[in-house]
């Protein structure tokens, strides 16, 4: 049971490591000052997330395991966040559309997870979720000033959106740590998360002028550690200073 | 107007100044206290946003997850300073847009600190440390300066600089009670970061011409070289207290001035970096200009949704 926790909990907060570490790949090169603040601002608030959720993991791990060593020392095989969020910062209509596919979900997951039997985890929901509102209201609205916004950024925004169709299934995919969890009373079933979550992007999607992509064909492995390649690039530099200078104090 | 009106208002207003006043954007003011405001409140903004590269650089590699967040804070600070300047600057009667404009042809300069590379972690915490320690000592001044809403922006930004000053000390402390290759770390970045940090408080007195003129409206309190050894002298013992030694042999206290004797400034290199060929200057300028440049169609895309929805707006309103 403990060691579900923990690796329920890696599940959860992988999503935010991986995705607050795109984000602040960006600071001091978006498009305008306000989104460059805005940008930092939304990793600043999944690194916070991500510390509660490893903080309480190495609490449970119950050895001498801090945060720094489960976000910076695993290896590639051994993180489990979904391959969406690991996607490159290919331009501002593909950070825009992997912000907003997963926040939609993260929203949602958060809602549930509030709920959750688990005192400390319903803790960190309740916190975070007020955060991610503001993500999922941020990332919605630049879905629609791009779709609706002009003919290149039309053709910009659907084609990344197009591009990352094929990660949102996995999202609701459970692993085996999911399924004791939503067993216990402390996990979310994201099975039951799937529907709402369509229709709920494609309403913002139909607002802003884009069509829902209709291709069936997904992607998935990362909840399994089987990531993209873009992963192995994006570890090397969250992990460079532990790696090069290890078990030292910053 | 004629002459003798202008040279009333003039008088007028020198003596509004003297008084402590604050001089506000709809007030009467000389063209070229206006010119030299949007000079230095424009250069002041473009350091703020070019100063977030060297440190924004770091984000993705901090050390753990806690110096991470404390970085990403640090630097939407930066952000946010670049902001209100920049508004301060528009209620002078500039675009936001003209003085990016100005950034990027080169025409507009920003605080030539940030023509360094960042190298390793260790320059984040001397960064915060001289960088925003020698920035509060030159704003600390301007807080009461007497263009109102720079003074105003001055108040809220000094609070946060003082802020990333100690944050940055306090990285030092902890790489100095470190490993040996931490203190090397903290000593090296140190040795790169002292004198461009010291160059911060501009030329010589005897070798800055608008000093005279920037005192008079209070613009400035103290001569550049006062500064600079108020920075001095504050430094030094702090970086006695974590066992860092200056890079500077000539360093002496002068018990007759109470304050630190010290070398020679390499002003050649100041120039040099000024005149736009330090070791990163290219880079900062590619990258503000990539950024900028590669967002068209993003603010293209805002602006013509914009108009759409206020199109729709009254369209519902008839
Ligand atoms: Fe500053
Ligand atoms: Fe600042
Ligand atoms: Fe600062």
């Amino acid at each position: 049971m403990k060691e579900q926790l923990y690796k329920y909990i890696l599940g959860i907060a992988d999503n935010s490591l991986i995705l607050g570490q795109r984000m602040g790949e960006l600071c001091g090169h978006g498009p305008s000052l306000e989104t460059d603040i805005a940008c930092t601002n939304i990793s600043l608030d999944l690194f916070g997330q991500v510390r509660s959720y490893y903080q309480y993991a190495a609490k449970i791990a119950g050895d001498n395991r801090t945060e720094d060593d489960i976000a910076m020392l695993r290896k590639e095989r051994e993180y489990v966040n979904v391959l969406l969020v690991e996607q490159p910062n290919t331009d501002f209509a593909y950070i825009m559309a992997r912000h907003f596919l997963f926040d939609m979900y993260h929203y949602m997951f958060l809602q549930e997870l509030q709920k959750s039997q688990d005192l400390t985890l319903s803790a960190i929901a309740t916190k975070s979720i007020k955060e991610v509102s503001y993500h999922l209201r941020f990332s919605s609205d630049w879905i629609k000033r791009l779709g609706d916004g002009t003919e290149e950024s039309h053709s910009r925004i659907k084609n990344s959106i197009d591009d990352l169709w094929t990660y949102t299934d996995e999202l609701f995919h459970l692993t085996d740590a999911d399924k004791v969890m939503v067993n216990e009373g402390v996990g979310v079933d994201v099975t039951k998360l799937k529907d709402t979550y369509y229709t709920k992007v494609s309403e913002i999607l139909q607002e802003a002028t884009l069509e829902v992509p209709e291709s069936k064909y997904f992607q998935k492995g990362g909840k399994q550690g089987i990531h993209t390649e873009h992963l192995g690039y994006l570890l090397a530099e969250l992990q460079y200073m532990q790696r090069a200078y290890p078990n030292m104090e910053w | 107007m004629s002459e003798e009106q202008i040279k009333n208002l003039e008088e007028q207003f020198e003596a509004r100044i003297v008084r402590d006043d604050k001089i506000e954007p709809k007030d009467w003011m000389p063209e070229k206290y206006r010119q030299t405001h949007i000079r230095q409140i424009s250069q002041h903004a473009h350091s703020e946003i070019v100063g977030m590269l060297p440190e924004g650089n770091w984000i993705t590699r901090a050390p753990s997850l806690r110096r991470k967040v404390a970085l990403l804070a640090k630097v939407q600070d930066e952000g946010g300073h670049g902001l209100y300047l920049y508004s301060a600057a528009e209620t002078l009667g500039i675009s936001r847009d003209e003085m990016f404009e100005q950034l990027h042809s080169g025409k507009a300069k920003y605080s030539s600190i940030f023509n360094y590379p960042a190298l390793t972690w260790a320059d984040m915490g001397a960064i915060g440390w001289l960088v925003d320690g020698a920035a509060i000592i030159n704003q600390v001044a301007l807080c009461g300066t007497s263009y109102g809403p720079y003074a105003r922006a001055m108040v809220r930004i000094c609070k946060e600089e003082s802020f990333h000053q100690r944050q940055g000390y306090e990285i030092m402390l902890k790489l100095s009670e470190g490993a040996q290759e931490q203190k090397d770390m903290a000593q090296d970045a140190l040795n790169r970061f002292w004198w461009p940090s010291l160059m911060m408080f501009g030329p010589k007195d005897d070798e800055s011409p608008h000093t005279a003129q920037s005192m008079k409206w209070k613009l400035k309190r103290k001569t550049n070289d006062d500064l600079r050894q108020q920075f001095i002298d504050q430094t030094v013992p702090q970086a006695e207290l974590i066992g860092l030694t200056i890079p500077d042999p000539d360093l002496k206290w002068n018990e007759e001035k109470k304050g630190y004797d010290f070398g020679p400034i390499d002003w050649d290199e100041f120039w040099q970096v000024v005149k736009g060929h330090g070791p990163c200057n290219k880079e900062r300028m590619k990258a503000r200009v990539n950024a900028w440049e590669e967002g068209t169609w993003v603010r293209d895309a805002a602006m013509s949704y914009a108009e759409k929805q206020q199109k729709r707006k009254e369209k519902q309103a008839v």
